[in-house]
């Protein structure tokens, strides 16, 4: 449904997005992952044709961006960070409008602004003035407006922020009972939500695609990984960071060991593996063995969380090989 | 034609549920109902000091109340205009609803013409609520309708092209006072360029006059339809209009 080709956006002093391609299927919910200022907005202003891309391309709903921009319109419906609302207007009003905007004729324009308020839940408000309602309900009309067209493609920037714990779970499951209908792919920096509404994930970070997979394939990869604190202490002084790092390094299925701290007479490490099964006895063993003392074994778990922050850490700049690979293991 | 449509309903409809309608409705109304007042005012003290003398001085009511009427209500305009198009591009900016805009499958053009002629129609508007002070000119005497309705045209192409200029400076900013304050200088520019004429007669001084909306009124508030200067609020029109549909243009690539 939408195929995303070398997309890149470049503006005078940086580039926002850095040649990204990926393909989201019919039907799916794909969340668009990333830190702040990753280049989440600018990429979904591009598939709306509100931004034209500097290079690459991107075919939406079967149209071409830059050859059949009007195409592409008709079949895309489309919620801004902020929502696109009129505070004079009333919530009909205002859908009515959006309605006709969106090439629906009169007859259609009234069924299709009852079948959407009904669907959004904003039947209450209808008569109410925008500028008047909650974010909660705001958002909601902003979603019903962007599928009073019944469109192919729903691209939605950030759907839930700003909104109470509620509202978000209200806002979910309406966006999860709209897929299958739709494609939609939706933009968020909040992992629970990739997690709770989202088939497949797109992570991208600094306009560059750090990593795409279903939501499955990571979980499975996160609980792969194992995370674990290590603290040791020496005895008479034949511990030092270097030699602890090394040691621990030998440990099978250990891919990682770093010095998060170091208390008084003893340091402590952050081991991850890849393996799956626990680590933990191997670490406990090869520490004793090596005449130091065990002070804390904790297994720190991994949870999509960390994954999204490792892929994302700046000082990873291998980081899309090494997540293929990861999720490759993990399958 | 059915997105202009649209979109026109809709700015139409924004200048009708806010002040903004009603205040410049009533703000217009009064001054030209002063105007009025002082120009029937003057007329009647003529008409009495010429009879008074004996004198039988031709009067008429096209020529000594319609014409110096009109004449300041196109100056008078110049300072409606900016408060009229200030928001037009400049609060859709602002709030975003923008995007909502660029991305249906709606032309910039079509944004452009149903905005502008939501412009007008306010203007026009303005203009009909005058028809009250005329229709007591006509029960009272019996001026010339023809001229009459030759400057009400005039007064509309005019506000044609200074809404167009206006239109264009909203897509500028997303500060509707900043637009507001553009338009009005440049109104007020169009308007006092015509003062050079008035102490140098060189063919720059002549070029710098002609671009003033308000002499091009002139021929108008006589009651004369003068192709020259019906063509000249025309052309600046479609400049405007031009202008805005290549600033929205470059809105995407800069954004």
């Amino acid at each position: 449904m939408i195929t995303v080709t070398q997309l890149t956006k470049r503006y005078a002093r940086n580039t926002a997005v850095d040649q990204i391609s990926f393909e989201v299927e019919k039907g799916r919910i794909v969340g668009f992952l990333g830190p702040n200022g990753a280049g989440k907005t600018t990429t979904m202003r591009m598939l709306t044709c509100f931004l034209p891309p500097t290079a690459g391309t991107a075919v939406v709903a079967g149209f071409d961006v830059l050859e059949q921009p009007h195409e592409v319109k008709k079949h895309i419906g489309y919620l801004p960070e902020t929502p696109p609302l009129y505070p004079e207007m009333r919530t009909a009003e205002y859908l009515n409008f959006v309605g006709s905007l969106k090439g629906l004729s009169g007859s259609d324009v009234r069924k299709q602004v009852d079948y959407v308020c009904q669907r959004c839940a904003i039947s209450d408000v209808k008569n109410q003035l925008i500028g008047r309602l909650s974010k909660g309900y705001r958002q909601r009309v902003g979603l019903a407006q962007a599928i009073i067209h019944n469109p192919d493609v729903l691209i939605l920037d950030e759907p839930t922020a700003g909104l109470d714990p509620k509202q978000i779970n209200e806002t979910r499951d309406l966006i999860k009972s709209l897929a299958g209908d739709h494609t939609i792919i939706l933009s968020t920096h909040i992992l629970p939500e990739v997690e709770q509404t989202c088939e497949q994930v797109i992570i991208i970070n600094k306009g560059k695609l750090v990593a795409t997979d279903s939501v499955q394939n990571l979980q499975n990869r996160a609980r792969g990984f194992e995370s674990v604190l290590v603290e040791i202490s020496g005895r008479n002084g034949n511990l030092t960071s270097a030699a602890g790092q090394k040691r621990l390094e030998q440990v099978s299925g250990v891919s990682r060991v770093s010095l998060k701290e170091t208390r008084h007479g003893s340091l402590v490490f952050e081991v991850e593996s890849q393996k799956a099964g626990s680590i933990r006895g191997d670490l406990a063993r090869t520490v004793v063995e090596a005449g130091w003392d065990l002070i804390e074994l904790r297994h720190t778990g991994m949870s999509l969380e960390q994954v999204f922050l490792q892929l994302t850490r700046t000082d990873m700049p291998s980081s899309p090989d090494k997540v293929s690979t990861a999720a490759g293991e993990a399958r | 034609m059915r997105n202009i449509a649209v979109i026109f309903r809709k700015e139409l409809r924004s200048y009708f549920v806010s002040p903004i309608a009603y205040l410049l409705l009533t703000m217009f109304a009064l001054i030209f109902g002063f105007f009025f007042w002082n120009a029937l005012g003057y007329f009647v003290f003529v008409g009495m000091e010429s009879q008074m003398r004996g004198e039988t001085f031709p009067m008429n009511v096209n020529e000594q109340v319609v014409r110096p009427l009109l004449a300041n209500i196109s100056v008078v305009g110049l300072f409606f205009i900016p408060m009229i198009t200030m928001r037009l591009f400049a609060e859709e900016k602002r709030t975003g609803t923008i995007e909502l805009l660029a991305t249906s499958p709606i032309r910039d053009a079509e944004v452009i013409l149903g905005k502008w002629l939501a412009a007008l129609a306010l203007y026009a508007c303005m203009l009909l609520i005058s028809a009250v002070n005329f229709a007591f000119l006509f029960k009272y005497g019996n001026p010339d309708w023809k001229p009459l309705a030759i400057a009400y045209l005039g007064l509309l192409l005019q506000a044609a092209a200074l809404l167009a200029i206006g239109t264009f400076i909203s897509t500028l900013t997303k500060n509707q006072i900043i637009a507001g304050a553009a338009t009005f200088g440049v109104c007020l520019l169009l308007w006092i360029l015509e003062w050079v004429s008035g102490y140098e007669t060189a063919s720059w001084a002549r070029v710098i006059s002609y671009m003033s909306v308000i002499r091009h009124f002139e021929s108008f508030a006589k009651g004369v339809l003068d192709s020259k200067d019906a063509i000249f609020y025309v052309t600046l029109t479609s400049l405007g209009l031009f202008f805005t549909a290549r600033s929205m243009e470059s809105l995407r690539w800069r954004s």
